[in-house]
């Protein structure tokens, strides 16, 4: 099954483009704001160096720039923006002749890290096997105030930063930015099936920190 | 299906990538599982909290440095 082809451009895209192309400064510090510390965290998984990721982002900016004319619309903006920041990251990285193949900054093994500690479950011989033997506590005794609170939103901005690169900056962009699936796959070109178990695998490790920080909370409450 | 399974294909659930046989069999299993429930519950509220954290901020040096950059590219256009 192949993906669906990416989303073209949005009006909204159209409109920024046309202003980019203006001379429009306002348009290009917003679009800067919006994409650059993303850009930045995309370009460190290529190079070795911070120093050399903030130059790859510039070349970037550079390239974004010279290449607006060209720009038809037949992906997003962002998908553009991030597909030539991959590659510039690519080509510095291949010239910094770093060790690590780039085929592998964004391969997520389907057999690693499971949800759920296997603990949790009924072992293998068990009657009822990989049925729930400690099931999760609900929070639905954790008002609300508590749960929304700076505290709690501290611990899932530490259990996103403590991801593996490719899972944190997934779930940076499908759950905090709110891109969908298909502008993230095409802007950090990956599969579909790829995203979804990178997305995966990075919300169940933050679940399992928000269950440790609550409950440990619940306990020190009782 | 069981819990163990379950837990692994949430988000493919979230998506509305599965196939409409998984889902119901996802759909039957939750029916009768709390414990499942609550955890589809939690996933759900994760989500939401992480939609509420903020990007990351810039540093002023890098936004001075890419209106330069800006700037030059706009003179030589």
């Amino acid at each position: 099954m192949s993906d669906p082809p990416p989303p073209a451009a949005t009006q909204q895209d159209l409109a920024l483009v046309r202003a980019l192309r203006a001379g429009d400064e306002t348009a290009f510090m917003m679009l800067v704001e919006r994409y650059q510390p993303a850009m930045l965290r995309v370009a460190l998984m290529y190079v070795s160096t911070r120093a050399v990721a903030e130059e790859v982002v510039q070349d970037a900016w550079v390239g974004v720039l010279k290449g607006l004319e060209g720009f038809e619309g037949r992906s997003s903006l962002r998908t553009w923006i991030f597909r030539i920041l991959v590659n510039t990251a690519k080509t510095r990285g291949q010239r910094e002749a770093r060790s690590i193949p780039f085929s592998s900054v964004w391969s997520a093994d389907p057999d690693a890290d499971p949800s759920v500690e296997p603990g949790r479950f009924l072992p293998p011989g068990h009657p009822a096997s990989g049925r729930w033997a400690e099931p999760p506590v609900g929070w639905e005794s954790t008002p609300e105030e508590r749960l929304l609170a700076k505290e709690t939103l501290a611990e899932v901005s530490r259990a996103i930063d403590a991801l593996p690169p490719n899972q944190r900056e997934v779930i940076r962009m499908r759950d905090v930015l709110g891109w969908p699936s298909a502008d993230v796959r095409n802007a950090l070109d990956i599969s579909e099936t790829n995203q979804r178990v990178l997305l995966h695998r990075a919300r169940a490790k933050v679940r399992r920190a928000l269950e440790g920080y609550l409950g440990a909370e619940r306990e020190r409450k009782a | 299906m069981n819990c163990i399974q379950l837990v692994e294909l949430v988000t493919d659930y979230l998506e509305g990538s599965m196939p409409a046989e998984q889902r119901a069999r996802f759909d039957e299993h939750i029916a009768g599982c709390d414990g499942c429930t609550t955890y589809l519950e939690q996933f759900r509220i994760t989500i939401r909290l992480t939609g509420m954290l903020d990007e990351e901020q810039i540093a002023p040096d890098i936004r001075e440095t890419l209106l330069g950059v800006f700037r030059d590219w706009r003179t030589s256009a």
